[in-house]
């Protein structure tokens, strides 16, 4: 099993719904995400183009925060999911520093925190709660081992990206473009 | 004119309230193994949604220890498919807020200073109803008015329905969507309705006039749009701003700002002289055709290209799209649309353009709506006022089929002539300060008053002004009248409370109905309990409360399968000619061009940009500017600066600047400068309702600009009395940093 997730960047509007329904559903202290919006605009005006990016944890296959993390919380389970202990973490930033997508952030209770992809609701068999609100139905989640998941469906059919590849983490959020 | 009211900032909270408040703000705790709460399963509460006009309905939800965790759609709903968007998810920050008002209060003079007492609910009331029985006494009950904005207007406006007035308006028709209702009224005789009957899902062609889907976040919309993307639908959007939606659209066309009923003129042009309009339909469903193709003679594209900057190519281009789609085509009559004055002609000529494309009534153009009436409890009929907001001003506004509220503030303000028509307002769920342009012109009414009574969950600019503020409980804490929007089915929603009202503020319809009582018309609102009504009126419905708890929403098959009109369907238009209207005979009638003309607009000055300003997914105009969750997201707004502008001012990203409009009026505050490429030369962006002055609202005091305060000149729609706001004018006055 491998989960992952596709964001279509032609139907994403930036509106930040995913950011607050990761804050509501995870209790993510205001001021802090683990998910967020990059907005990215080329050319002068009236010849533009914009990207709109709903980014998050990449979930990596080949994951640096997990390989540096030195007490051991951030490790990966089922599906390739990224997660971090909170009682085994110490807070010392390691993997914050290690992580090229800025993806953690130190939660003021004093471990770091990411993206988990709601591996409490995916258990459960639900979507992530990014996905589940997102207006523009622009996430995509799923099982790549499957190829009728969703993920692996759409991806079958869309040119796509992923982000920093030189990096060498194998990423697992593809961006439909 | 002499001061009556001083500003009062309301008071910081009394030690009472600061205990109510214990716990109430905790977080959930994060010490929890995986940092989730625990939910027990029946903690699901129905609702809808108050952040917006588009009530989506859905679930609350609350923890095991009873918090407020979470708000997601519901999926049965036809407004949100059960998904809410990010100011409907971020609906808990407007519960949580600890900036809420918390306490009834009373504007006193205490050694020589207004202050706010704070009072009993009992004192509160007694006090507004005394005061309203004696303005009625004195000068009528029509001189008692409403604003509202949301689902308390019902009862205060059956309040005052019943002590005669029926002077009751919302800022949502002359502020916002009024032109485009009476242009359609008056071409179809029927309106885009809220939320607008807009097939875009399965639209082949979007038109958007600077309507900007997306940054607007009108949820149904957002989601079809989509829906439409993902279809490959051909999106035309019509902007000087580069917005969202321009940046998914297959044509952006960068207008020139104030020329955009040019384009449509050519547009209509071309699609009549090159017969690309829908001739059946316009032969069987229309009248005026002759008159408009003679009307759109001159209306070239290489006429409009002089005025609008826009290519004839991409003109010509741009129709000949529009008829490849028809009549699966979508020229969107816009939501906010009071901008230059001549916007019910600029409506109309949208209306046209959608007649002639046979879009109206037809799958991917417009649907037919259907609702569900909700009955009403029997009561007895409501007095007949002797006069009525239309008499104010005789032969004012003749096509507004809703009250103007800009009329109501005219007529609180005593002439040389005559008294003030109005004496007293009942404002709720409206930061009027916010909403209503040329800041001056209201407060002078205001002044005039001789009661201001402001219903709110929040401390808005408003309440300052007020003489009475009730502190009305958040939509998670009450019940509401049932949702009966009209949409493709028809359906109802359920709004009950999450969470018991905080604080001791109190629901709307327990206040009207308090009133009520003690204005003895206490029969208008026979239910104690608004659940015990809502149960009678379900009841009624072949459904109950106990249902409707479970499910949040009922949604009925439409009667009949007419969605869309039947190939050759025989129609009756609710027009005068009982076709649609080409050429207006309800504009004629009425002293107004019948078919719409291109007028020229005054441009800024040397020096100066015209303010453009509009909406930001994450907030509802000035409502949510504080909200916790939505302030997280966005705290301030900035200004859209083209770099050719920045450079020529010197000014970099991130620098704070002051604004004078045209009329020398200066920002209360610095606003940030954002240069991009994303906006016009001629022109400077922000998004509405930032930069508040009550220090009470803590999160958002002080942050960004209001675009309302610089908003002074106001070019009035006489068709419908909407108060244009695009033909205002800003310079920089760049800070100087010690």
């Amino acid at each position: 099993m491998r989960y992952a997730m596709a964001i279509d960047t032609k139907k994403c509007v930036g509106c930040s719904d995913c950011v607050v329904a990761c804050q509501t559903e995870n209790n993510v202290p205001i001021g802090y995400c683990r998910d967020w919006i990059v907005e990215e605009t080329n050319g002068t005006y009236p010849q533009l183009e914009m990207e709109l990016r709903s980014e998050r944890c990449n979930h990596c296959a080949n994951a640096p925060c997990v390989r540096c993390c030195p007490t051991g919380a951030s490790h990966i389970v089922e599906g390739g999911i990224v997660l971090v202990t909170q009682n085994d973490c110490i807070g010392c930033g390691a993997c914050i520093a290690s992580c090229p997508y800025d993806a953690r952030y130190p939660h003021p209770d004093g471990y770091v925190d990411k993206c988990t992809f709601c591996y409490h609701r995916v258990k459960k068999g639900e979507k992530p709660a990014c996905v589940e609100v997102c207006p523009t139905k622009c996430l995509y989640f799923g099982d790549l081992d499957d190829a009728n998941s969703e993920v692996s469906v759409i991806l079958k059919k869309r040119k796509y990206k992923t982000l920093i590849p030189e990096a060498g983490t194998d990423p697992q959020l593809y961006f439909l473009i | 004119m002499q001061s009556r009211r001083d500003f009062i900032k309301i008071m910081a909270l009394g030690t009472g309230a600061l205990a109510l408040s214990g716990g109430l703000f905790a977080f959930m705790d994060p010490k929890r193994e995986d940092g989730r709460p625990v939910v027990a399963l029946d903690y699901k509460t129905a609702t809808y949604c108050e952040i917006c006009f588009w009530k989506c309905a859905g679930w609350a939800y609350k923890t095991e220890k009873g918090e407020l965790w979470k708000i997601v759609g519901n999926d049965d709903d036809q407004h949100s498919n059960g998904r809410f968007c990010p100011r409907g998810t971020g609906g808990v920050g407007m519960y949580n807020d600890p900036n809420r008002l918390k306490k009834p209060m009373i504007r006193v003079e205490e050694r020589g200073k207004q202050v706010f007492r704070e009072v009993s609910w009992a004192e509160a009331l007694d006090y507004t109803a005394q005061k309203l029985s004696g303005i009625s006494a004195k000068y009528g009950p029509e001189a008692i008015a409403l604003f509202t904005h949301g689902s308390g207007g019902k009862y205060f406006g059956d309040l005052l329905k019943a002590m005669g007035s029926t002077n009751i308006t919302q800022p949502s028709y002359a502020q916002c969507r009024g032109p485009r209702d009476a242009a359609f009224l008056a071409t179809f005789g029927e309106q885009p309705d809220s939320p607008e009957v807009t097939d875009l899902r399965d639209t082949k062609c979007l038109v958007l006039i600077g309507s900007h889907i997306g940054e607007n976040m009108h949820n149904g919309q957002v989601q079809e749009m989509s829906d439409a993307i993902d279809k490959k639908a051909t999106i035309i959007t019509v902007d000087p701003r580069f917005s969202t939606a321009a940046s998914k659209s297959k044509y952006w066309l960068p207008i020139k700002p104030s020329t955009d009923l040019a384009l449509l003129l050519a547009w209509i042009h071309e699609i009549i002289y090159n017969e690309y309009y829908d001739r059946k339909y316009v032969e069987t469903y229309t009248t005026g055709l002759e008159q408009l193709k003679e009307h759109v003679k001159n209306f070239t594209p290489e006429w409009a290209y002089g005025i609008t900057t826009i290519e004839p190519d991409v003109i010509r281009q741009t129709a000949k799209e529009m008829s490849n789609a028809k009549p699966a085509v979508i020229i969107h009559p816009g939501r906010h649309v009071t901008w230059y004055g001549d916007d019910t002609q600029r409506e109309r000529a949208i209306a046209i353009l959608n007649a002639l494309l046979g879009s109206w009534g037809r799958r991917g153009g417009f649907y037919r709506p259907s609702k569900k009436t909700v009955p009403s409890y029997p009561h007895p009929e409501f007095p007949t006022p002797k006069t009525t907001w239309k008499d104010w001003f005789p032969g004012q506004y003749p096509l507004a089929d809703n009250p103007v509220s800009n009329a109501f503030v005219d007529a609180s303000i005593p002439t040389k002539e005559r008294d003030a028509f109005l004496k007293a307002w009942i404002v709720n769920g409206t930061n009027l300060i916010f909403t209503i342009p040329d800041q001056a012109h209201t407060l002078e009414a205001i002044q005039a008053l001789e009661l201001l009574v402001v219903v709110d969950t929040m401390p808005m600019e408003i309440t300052g002004w007020a003489d009475v503020i009730l502190p009305e409980c958040t939509y998670l804490e009450r019940y509401d009248s049932l949702r009966d929007s009209p949409h493709r089915k028809p359906a109802i929603a359920l709004r009950m409370p999450a969470m018991e009202p905080a604080y001791e503020t109190k629901p709307a319809y327990w206040m009207a109905r308090e009133l009520a009582k003690r204005l003895n018309v206490g029969e208008y609102f026979h239910f104690e309990d608004q659940a015990d009504l809502l149960d009678w009126q379900l009841k009624k419905m072949g459904s109950s409360l106990e249902e409707l708890k479970k499910k949040g929403v009922i949604t009925w098959d439409r009667e009949e399968d007419d969605l869309f009109f039947a190939n050759g369907e025989k129609i009756e238009f609710p027009t005068n000619s009982g076709k649609i209207e080409l050429y207006s005979s309800a504009m004629e009638q009425a002293g107004f061009d019948p078919m719409p003309k291109y007028t020229a607009h005054e441009e800024p000055p040397s020096g100066f940009y015209r303010l453009i300003y509009g909406r930001a997914p994450m907030h509802t105009f000035s409502r949510t500017a504080n909200n916790p969750n939505l302030t997280d997201l966005m705290d301030e707004n900035v200004l859209w600066v083209n770099p050719k502008v920045a450079k020529e001012w010197g000014l970099k990203n991130n620098d704070p600047v002051f604004l004078k409009n045209q009329d020398g009026i200066q920002s209360d505050f610095a606003i940030k400068v954002r240069v991009t490429e994303r906006i016009r030369w001629d022109s400077v962006y922000m998004v509405h309702g930032f930069g508040h002055k009550q220090k009470q609202l803590e999160r958002c005091f002080g942050k960004g600009v209001s675009d309302t305060q610089l908003i002074t000149k106001v070019k009035i729609d006489p068709v419908m009395g909407g108060t244009g706001m695009r033909g205002n004018f800003v310079t920089f006055i760049p800070q100087v940093l010690a």
